[in-house]
């Protein structure tokens, strides 16, 4: 009965439970704020700001040639205001863009980080102690404009890859980042991007060379810490011919009564036989119970699959943040190629999310795969918006979609809004929309079998989920799994 | 010996509407097996949603003890990991929500109000094969999702499988045997004999005196419009096969 065993491991990991019932009670467990020496840019942005953040990090001129122009560019751009997103005007000039922790000067080894910072990634979960570390997953730990730290860099090296802050790709490996800078997400390609391209402060950077298979995850742990400051970091990852790679980010900010802004830019490049698996869990400060305070994510992520048969798939768990305006998206350009996007985006409270994808299918024989899954509770608005756009050339492309919603109550919202276009006959596209609503039958069986409130509703949006849930490396199940449950705390009874 | 549950004058309906119950009186020992027939619509789904804690009701007169403390007074959860086992008459279905994990869950949280140790995957798994081996039933349910696609029968055989894994202190079970075949009849009584234990009590709500030739009670009683109308032991249950309901009445 081997068997029985394993199926209960593939649908929920042992213990998980247990630990959704330790997980809640306690709101938003990150909203800390670590008292460390900032050197800051002083708030407010025009091309002083650009020049200033390029100089504190060394850069050279192409790359400051290159932060102007897309600065001029932002300048003439309007933010959109096509999603579904209630948000007062947001002034630019009132956010910090330039935020790091003093006396560092990028990455260096582990027993030089400021023993503060190695305590606040301890207490958010991520230990960076090379002893400490993670088993079998490389962090590049990012604390508000500045990479801090990078664990396993030697250990990935020795195969060649490259995994390091943005910063020290631009100093050691400038070939790979000019050419690659902004290929799949261009500058002007909308406001946020344009401005993430201005100001961009770090991020990480992988090159995951032709043929390696890269032996553990590599994440990037966001942290916010500084009031008033934005954070705009920048991740490029590339995986050339035949290359594979596992790749995680998670993102907390300390509790603030202002919002905050976070505009990110992603992009990946899969060439030829090449995979990549990009998964967020996303659990910035979604601001309290009355819409006070939280951060504005607005973030472009957009992968290629540039060679045949090339393969990009993105997860996400999107459960913090006051607004969340985010389209993972893949362009199927190599003939074969493969792209796929599993959601889950939870609104509790007065929080926002219009979130979704594009799948723009140009290669031949490219197949991709949606699945959302949408959860809005208390007065909660949450839209998927997806695109699915078929090209002239790509004769026998292939579409599924499935987009789930689920309300708890009364005073949330849902909405759907599918874009299709197909320009090639041979195409097949599906698109399934379900929208449910917990039912009070359910909770109650679950309640009748012994199970708390928290852990019925719990039980029931894993259930829900468990299509995404199931596509996140094994490590961040468990984590997605409890922070659903905080997320949708005191959403009944 | 002591009841493991008093009913006294229970009132109850749903809220906002017409009484159901209109006074209900039972008392049940441990290791007894009480049977509850009536017409449809007398209100026997209702006492076990009320007992079971359902949300929806108002019980507006009366008194439940249950190992002498005030059930009433319990959240359903609470009273579920003290003993008191439901099974229902038209399971509820949980999409994505893996049998298995699900009834692990159930068990675990029942033992932590316990104060006994939780079950690990492996123990959980050597549970799980011993109550099959005793309901003889087979484990093909076990891997889907909570009642999900299961035929009627199947979700029975579910709910009497859930029930052999919590070992509550007090069953009850609502027409448990509705819509089974005759094979599927056997597998769920014997099951239900296999749990009868001198520590636990069932009330078994049936229309057919066939499942009470498989499950032979202690008592029989009826409950017509809100009340006990009568009561009586096992060769009750044959008697009103023979002469029904009606000239019973419902005035207690
Ligand atoms: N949710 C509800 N809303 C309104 N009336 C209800 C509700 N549930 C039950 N009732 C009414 O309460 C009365 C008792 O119903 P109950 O389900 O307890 O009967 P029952 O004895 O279990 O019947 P059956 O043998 O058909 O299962 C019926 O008149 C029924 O219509
Ligand atoms: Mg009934």
């Amino acid at each position: 009965m081997s068997d029985l065993a394993m199926t209960e491991r593939a649908d929920a990991p042992p213990d998980t439970l247990d630990g959704l019932i330790k997980g809640t009670g306690d709101g938003y467990k990150y909203g800390f704020v670590t008292d460390i020496e900032a050197d800051e840019a002083p708030p407010g942005l025009d091309e002083g700001t650009v020049r200033f953040i390029s100089a504190k990090k060394g850069e050279p001129a192409w790359l400051l040639e290159w932060r102007l122009k897309a600065f001029h560019r932002w300048q003439r751009m309007a933010p959109p205001d096509w999603a579904k997103l209630n948000i007062a005007p947001i002034d630019y000039q009132a956010s910090t863009y330039y935020s790091a922790p003093k006396a560092n000067s990028g990455p260096k080894s582990l027993d030089e980080v400021d023993p503060e910072l190695l305590k606040t990634y301890e207490k958010l979960g991520i230990p960076l102690g090379e002893r400490a570390a993670l088993a079998g997953v490389a962090v590049d730990a990012v604390f508000d404009s500045v990479s801090v730290a990078t664990t396993y860099k030697d250990k990935l090296a020795d195969l060649g890859i490259i995994f390091c802050s943005f910063g020290e790709a631009v100093r050691e490996h400038p070939d790979l980042v000019r050419r690659y800078l902004g290929s799949v997400v261009p500058q002007g390609d909308n406001f946020f991007a344009a401005l993430n391209s201005a100001v961009f402060s770090d991020g990480s950077f992988v090159y995951v060379p032709p043929g390696v298979r890269c032996p553990m995850e590599l994440s990037t742990y966001f942290r916010i810490n500084a009031a008033k400051s934005g954070q705009f970091e920048r991740t490029l990852l590339i995986a050339d011919k035949g290359a594979y790679v596992s790749y995680l980010e998670g993102c907390t900010a300390p509790q603030r009564d202002e919002n905050q802004l976070h505009a990110a830019v992603v992009e990946l490049v899969a060439l030829e036989d090449a995979e990549i698996k990009y998964a967020t869990v996303q659990n910035w400060y979604p601001g309290d119970e009355n819409g006070k305070g939280g951060i504005y994510n607005f973030v472009t992520k957009r992968g290629a699959c540039r060679g045949d048969r090339a393969k990009i798939s993105w997860a996400q768990v999107e459960t913090g943040s006051a607004i969340t305006w985010k389209y993972p998206s893949c362009l199927l350009e190599g003939d074969g190629s493969v792209g796929a996007f599993y959601s889950v985006a939870i609104t509790n409270n007065l929080q926002q999310a219009d979130t979704g994808t594009k799948m723009i299918h140009i290669g031949r024989d490219t197949s991709s795969t949606i699945i959302s899954k949408g959860i809005s509770a208390g007065r909660g608005q949450n839209t998927y918006r997806g695109q699915v756009k078929v090209m002239p050339r790509a004769e026998g492309a292939r579409n599924y979609t499935q987009c789930d919603s689920l309300l708890i109550g009364k005073k949330c919202g849902a909405h759907t809004v599918p874009y299709i276009e197909v320009r090639h006959p041979s195409a097949k596209v599906e698109h399934e929309a379900t929208t449910s609503k917990i039912s009070e039958d359910q909770m109650f069986y679950c309640q009748q079998r012994g199970l708390t409130q928290e852990d019925a509703l719990s039980l029931i949006v894993n259930g829900f989920c468990k299509e995404v849930l199931k596509e996140l490396p094994m490590e961040f199940a468990v984590e997605a799994q409890k922070l659903l449950a905080v997320s949708l705390e005191g959403s009944v009874g | 010996m002591t009841n493991l549950l008093e009913i006294r004058d229970l009132r109850a309906r749903i809220v906002g509407g017409r009484d159901i119950l209109k006074g209900i009186d039972l008392d049940v020992a441990p290791g007894e097996v009480h049977a509850i027939m009536g017409p449809n619509g007398a209100g026997k789904s209702t006492l076990s949603s009320v007992l079971a804690g359902k949300p929806g009701y108002e019980v507006t007169g009366g008194s439940i003890l249950y190992q002498g403390r005030d059930l009433l007074a319990l959240p359903a959860d609470e009273r579920a990991r003290e003993g008191v086992f439901l099974a229902f008459q038209y399971p509820v279905e949980i999409p994505g929500v893996n049998n298995m994990y699900f009834l692990r869950a159930a068990l675990n949280a029942g033992r932590r109000q316990r104060g006994v140790p939780e079950l690990d995957a492996a123990q959980f798994l050597k549970a799980v094969r011993d109550k099959l081996k005793l309901l003889d039933i087979s484990d093909d349910l076990l891997r889907r999702a909570v009642n999900v696609g299961f035929s009627g029968g199947e979700k029975k055989r579910n709910e009497i499988f859930q029930m052999a894994m919590l070992e509550p202190k007090l069953a009850i079970l609502d027409e448990t045997d509705s819509g089974l075949d005759i094979d599927a009849l056997r597998v769920v009584s014997d099951g239900v004999n296999r749990l009868r234990d001198p520590n636990r009590a069932i009330v078994l709500i049936t229309h057919y005196q066939r499942l009470l030739d498989y499950i032979v009670p202690d008592h029989v009683h009826v409950l017509s419009d809100g009340r006990i109308v009568a009561s009586g032991d096992k060769t009750f249950a044959a008697e009103l096969e023979r002469t029904g309901y009606a000239h019973l009445g419902s005035a207690a």
